[in-house]
């Protein structure tokens, strides 16, 4: 309860005396300037409620990052170099079962790796070598082979090595 | 000897306090989602400076809300 009493001329919504209230006005008296109070006040402690939530959240990901960047990521067999073809490209998957990537040859016997994933909405990339580019059908995104730097379409995330 | 706040001006305070907690709690939630979307995308170079961003708005909130209820106790 904030103050003593509810200040004159302010205990009803539109502020004329007692004498000129409806009837169900005076059966259900609401202190209308202390109701607007509490609701202030108590919406300030929701969101500080919510500002904490968020908090946790920012601490989640930071734990997330941590557990992430522990240890080396495993070493994977995909192919022996005879396996790919100069200028072609094979498929495999790291570093779960479910992540597609592509080992890929070029011309000059470079071997670079890359997730198959397109950065702008997920499709499969498809190698195109004798165009220096991964290719991505779907909205047609293109990325530079040699950096994995996007060069055309929507994508403006680098292909991930 | 200082007067104490009457409960319209009160009712100001704690209407200035919320626009001030309101604008914070948009801020958090503004780098939540740029950090998770950083975070995604590969980028943790952001992740402990906006946690520590987050902390303070967090803490000014606490502040507000306890000035909020030491307004109320001193009534
Ligand atoms: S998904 Fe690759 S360009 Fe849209």
């Amino acid at each position: 309860m904030i103050g003593d009493q509810p200040e004159p001329g302010t205990r009803f919504p539109d502020s004329r005396p007692e004498s000129e209230q409806p009837p169900w006005r005076l059966d259900f008296p609401i202190d209308v300037p202390q109701d607007n109070y509490i609701a202030r006040r108590d919406s300030v402690k929701f969101l500080v409620l919510t500002s904490f939530a968020f908090v946790v959240g920012q601490i989640w990901i930071a734990a997330k990052s941590l557990v992430r960047g522990r240890g080396a990521p495993p070493s994977q067999r995909i192919a022996t170099v005879d396996e790919i073809p100069l200028g072609g490209a094979i498929g495999f998957n790291y570093p779960g079962p479910t992540d597609p990537c592509l080992l890929l040859r070029t011309a000059d016997g470079t071997l670079l790796a890359y997730g198959q994933k397109c950065t702008h909405l997920s499709c499969a990339v498809v190698p195109e070598l004798e165009h220096d580019r991964l290719h991505c059908p779907c909205h047609v995104g293109s990325f530079d082979v040699a950096t994995g730097r996007p060069l055309a379409g929507p994508p403006d995330a680098p292909c991930p090595w | 000897m200082k007067r104490p706040f009457t409960r319209d001006q009160k009712t100001t305070i704690v209407y200035g306090v919320l626009c001030m907690v309101l604008i914070l709690v948009v801020l958090q939630l503004w780098l939540l989602t740029a950090t998770m979307n950083a975070f995604l995308g590969g980028d943790v170079a952001v992740v402990w400076p906006a946690l520590a961003a987050s902390l303070v708005c967090l803490l000014l909130n606490a502040g507000l809300l306890r000035y909020v209820y030491a307004l109320e106790s001193h009534s």
